[in-house]
């Protein structure tokens, strides 16, 4: 065991684990942020998607000893008020059946909007393909990955309800 | 069997003012002692609510639904409350809903299966808002000094529109509850052209807090002082013989490692420690029963298939007799492989086995057979057994079984102490309970007009007991028909998999049919009609589906997918596949359609139209049957599990494919409005997904796709 520090959703936190431990045990077990989720824990599901400096990453394999002094934000930091562009899209277009990929897919969709403003279909598809959904909700997962396309390039995320 | 349950007088027991004030309506499935009703992050309810009441309204309007059945994705835990919602004349952005947990007294049936939850509810939802509508226009026309008759509701007011007043139903909340509660029978329904909320597109009531990663999952709970735990189970048809956890036992965090029954369960304090140690484990298995292969299967089927006798599951006409004067016969076989159910969120359940009696909390489709075999295994009384209901990562029938709870409860008694039962993915997908492995011969009779005149069907099954449904379709058209099953019995388990037997079935009777009707020398939409036709005339033995309902669904999609006449860009007519499948109380019709490009096909849409009755929630039902469509294609394409004596070859979704969002067609959704009372739709439009593909890729290829997954097959390989 050893004292882990790291910067996860802006604060500095500190985690007393193995240093092998995937981040997303450390933030389920010892952090109490249980939105980011375990589907398969080798990095072919999505469910577990964060962001390291931005970047999605699968932390069900990246060992926290791994992650040094990068900038982790899990799906509870990627708003205040869960007003992000993707996360206002995924409601309006009433995405999630069980819900239990949606926030790796959120953080997928997130990360590929950032990098890509202004997808197109094809750009779209196989930035999300990567991610499971065992419900088959990938119509409304691309549509709502394009509605979050037009209000990021309209509108500024609102800080506010 | 009955569907649904109207409730009488003696289900309304208990009308009672809450502490606080305001409206509690009870029922007495409602009426008993319960359980907090959530377990995380509980969404705050007002104060003073009693948490026994189904239905509370607060002095300030605020109206808290509970919702007993158990949520797996299926969007029950909005569809019912926006029918008692519906009722009431609820404003809906008052309303909040709140998960009840297992109180089989109050609340009857509490299973997500077979899509049953809405038929069952139905009637006794809508009175529950009605009878809560009719007593706040009671209070209100007393408080006016005016006839109930001319009062009347909106959007969670009452209306004295003569006066121009009106109430709120917060401000008679408190008088509404001291009122006599009507009987049933007295209580008015609305009509249902006047619904307002049903039939619209509501989201789902937990969007907020899955989008922001709020816990609401079975592995998302936690306790102060729980354990962890995961198991080593062995592979089917092997038993434990020895294992030497002493080095594991010296693992950092490990506090445990134990015998139970044919398993080794891990014990420590984070769920990576246990997952290490767990691999670390050294286990001598030994041979306890038959060590099964896939290529055993392959062989036992084709050899039940021969059997000159099978179980006959139904018999009209002489069949031997049709086929000897039969001026074409036509016979295929069709196989479907063993599948996993591979729920996004694997087993996991929460035990705490106390002296007084055991906390359970996690994912279950069935909590009462949670508890009942928790209590039956512990010698207790089920009444000290509580279960409270987490939302679930999907279920697809896993969650039927109890197996995972009762390792739970094993384990917390061992250690005494709060446990969380883990499964790996690993341990999800090669612990069995697989949808069975079936092939299936049929035989068709044509007379010199290309009428069926006979038909035969023989199901032959890994574990499925009957693989047939002896009375659906085409059963009640042919005039002679034999189906019959012959089953296998394997130390490889089975279970229920979504939409349970018709999930394959309806796809190889449905790729039958076109066979048949292509050898008809018939349009195979129209010798599907030509045998409702003939079912409708001169019905042959019992018939358990409603020919009109399966006539207009079919008809809806034929319009909708331009059927027989819709052309592509080179001016040729489309190449669209057609099915149609009755399960679960609903009738679908889907039409596949494959373009081709660059000489290869490719599955370009698939519209479907069903008839559910009324449409509770369009956002809610759209998701479903597209997820369905979803869920039969990739699993007709992809799904396959094999094994190797006794042990499963496929692990994890590194060797195991689900269908990816880059795979799928555009699915377009229709629903037949007919104002019949609404069935459910968690399976029924996945049975036909399969056959509607494979017919397109036929009328595309010339190929016909007689086994799953389609990938893996020959034929498949020559278009691909």
């Amino acid at each position: 065991m050893a004292i882990v520090k790291l910067n996860i959703n802006g604060r500095p936190v500190q985690a007393d684990v193995e240093p092998d431990t995937p981040l997303l045990w450390v933030l389920r077990d010892s952090l109490g942020l249980v939105g980011t989720k375990y589907g398969c824990g080798i990095a072919q599901c999505g469910a577990c998607t964060v962001h390291l400096n931005g970047e999605a990453t699968r932390s069900c394999v990246l060992p926290v000893s791994a992650v040094g002094k990068a900038k982790i934000t899990t799906i509870e930091g990627l708003s205040a008020n869960g007003d992000h562009p993707v996360q206002k899209a995924w409601n309006e277009i009433d995405v999630p059946q069980c819900g239990y990929c949606q926030s790796g897919q959120i953080m997928t969709a997130a990360a590929f909007l950032k990098h890509t403003p202004k997808p197109s279909l094809a750009e779209i598809d196989a930035a999300m393909t990567g991610n499971l959904c065992r419900c088959g909700t990938y119509h409304r997962i691309r549509e709502a990955v394009k509605l979050a396309s037009t209000t990021t390039e309209t509108a500024k995320p609102a800080k506010t309800k | 069997m009955q569907t649904t349950s109207k409730p009488g007088r003696r289900d309304f027991l208990k009308l009672a003012t809450a502490a606080g004030g305001g409206l509690l309506l009870g029922f007495n499935w409602y009426n008993a002692e319960a359980a907090r009703a959530t377990l995380i992050d509980t969404a705050a309810v007002a104060t003073g609510v009693d948490f026994n009441s189904y239905l509370s309204i607060d002095p300030q309007g605020i109206i808290t639904i509970f919702s007993p059945n158990p949520e797996v994705g299926q969007g029950i835990k909005t569809a019912f409350p926006i029918i008692v919602a519906e009722e009431l004349d609820a404003d809906w952005a008052k309303v909040k809903v709140e998960q009840a947990p297992l109180d089989t007294k109050k609340f009857e049936r509490q299973v997500a299966g077979g899509s049953g939850s809405i038929p069952h509810s139905w009637n006794r939802l809508r009175i529950s808002g009605a009878t809560a509508r009719q007593l706040l226009v009671t209070a209100a026309a007393k408080r006016w000094s005016v006839p109930t008759s001319e009062c009347t509701t909106e959007t969670g007011f009452v209306f004295h529109k003569a006066s121009n007043r009106k109430l709120s139903y917060g401000e008679l909340a408190t008088e509404a509850g001291q009122l006599p509660v009507p009987a049933p029978a007295d209580v008015k329904l609305k009509n249902v052209s006047d619904f307002k909320l049903i039939g619209t597109s509501i989201k789902n009531v937990d969007n907020s807090k899955i989008i922001t990663g709020k816990p609401l999952f079975g592995l998302d709970f936690y306790r102060d002082g729980m354990l962890f735990a995961m198991l080593q189970r062995p592979g089917f048809g092997y038993k434990l013989k020895s294992f030497d956890a002493t080095a594991v036992k010296a693992m950092p965090g490990i506090v445990d490692v134990m015998k139970i029954d044919n398993t080794v369960a891990i014990v420590g304090k984070s769920t990576w420690q246990v997952k290490k140690a767990k691999d670390a484990l050294k286990i001598e298995w030994e041979k306890a029963d038959a060590l099964e292969s896939t290529a055993d299967h392959n062989r036992l089927l084709k050899e039940m298939l021969d059997k000159p006798e099978g179980t006959v599951r139904r018999k009209d006409g002489d069949v031997e007799a049709a086929f000897k004067g039969a001026a074409k016969i036509v016979k295929a076989e069709y196989q479907c492989p063993f599948l996993p159910h591979n729920p996004l969120e694997p087993m996991n359940f929460f035990a705490h086995v106390r002296p007084d009696g055991v906390e359970l909390v996690g994912p279950t489709q069935t909590p009462e057979l949670a508890r009942n075999e928790t209590a039956k295994l512990l010698g207790i009384s089920p009444d000290k057994v509580t279960v409270q209901l987490t939302r679930m990562g999907g279920g697809f029938g896993r969650r039927l079984k109890a197996d995972y709870v009762i390792e739970a409860v094993q384990v917390s008694k061992a250690v005494n102490a709060p446990v969380k039962l883990i499964w790996t993915r690993e341990d999800d997908m090669t612990g069995g309970s697989y949808r069975p492995a079936v092939r299936y011969r049929f035989e068709a009779a044509l007379d010199a007009e290309g009428t069926m005149i006979g038909y035969k069907l023989r199901g032959a099954s890994i574990n499925a007991g009957n693989a047939t449904r002896e009375d659906n379709f085409p059963s009640g058209a042919v005039d002679n028909l034999l189906i019959d099953s012959v089953d296998h019995k394997s130390p490889i388990t089975t279970g229920p998999w979504r939409a349970p037997i018709t999930n394959f079935l309806a796809f190889a009777e449905q790729s039958f049919i076109d066979e048949v009707a292509q050898a008809a020398g018939k349009d195979p939409v129209q010798f599907r009609l030509d045998l409702l036709n003939k079912a409708r005339q001169k019905p042959v033995g019992a018939i358990k589906y409603d020919i009109d309902r399966m006539k207009n669904v079919i008809a809806l999609a034929v319009e909708k997918s331009g059927w027989g006449v819709k052309k592509g860009a080179d001016g040729k007519l489309l190449a669209q596949g057609f099915s149609v499948y009755f399960s679960h109380r609903s009738y679908v019709a889907q039409v596949g359609e494959v373009v081709m490009q660059k000489g290869k096909p490719v599955l370009q849409k698939v519209y479907s139209a069903a008839d559910c009755g009324i449409v509770i929630n369009r956002s809610g039902a759209e998701q479903q049957v597209r997820g369905c469509v979803v869920d039969g294609i990739g699993h007709a394409m992809y799904g396959n599990i094999t094994f190797k004596d006794g042990m499963p070859e496929q692990k994890n979704f590194n060797d195991y494919k689900l269908i990816r969002l880059a795979e799928i067609p555009e699915v377009e959704v229709h629903f037949v409005n007919n104002g019949v009372d609404p069935t459910g739709l968690g399976e029924p439009s996945l049975p036909p997904a399969g056959g509607a593909i494979a017919n397109a890729i036929f009328k595309a290829t010339g190929k016909r796709l007689r086994s799953q997954p389609f990938v893996e097959q020959e034929e498949f390989k020559g278009i691909s």
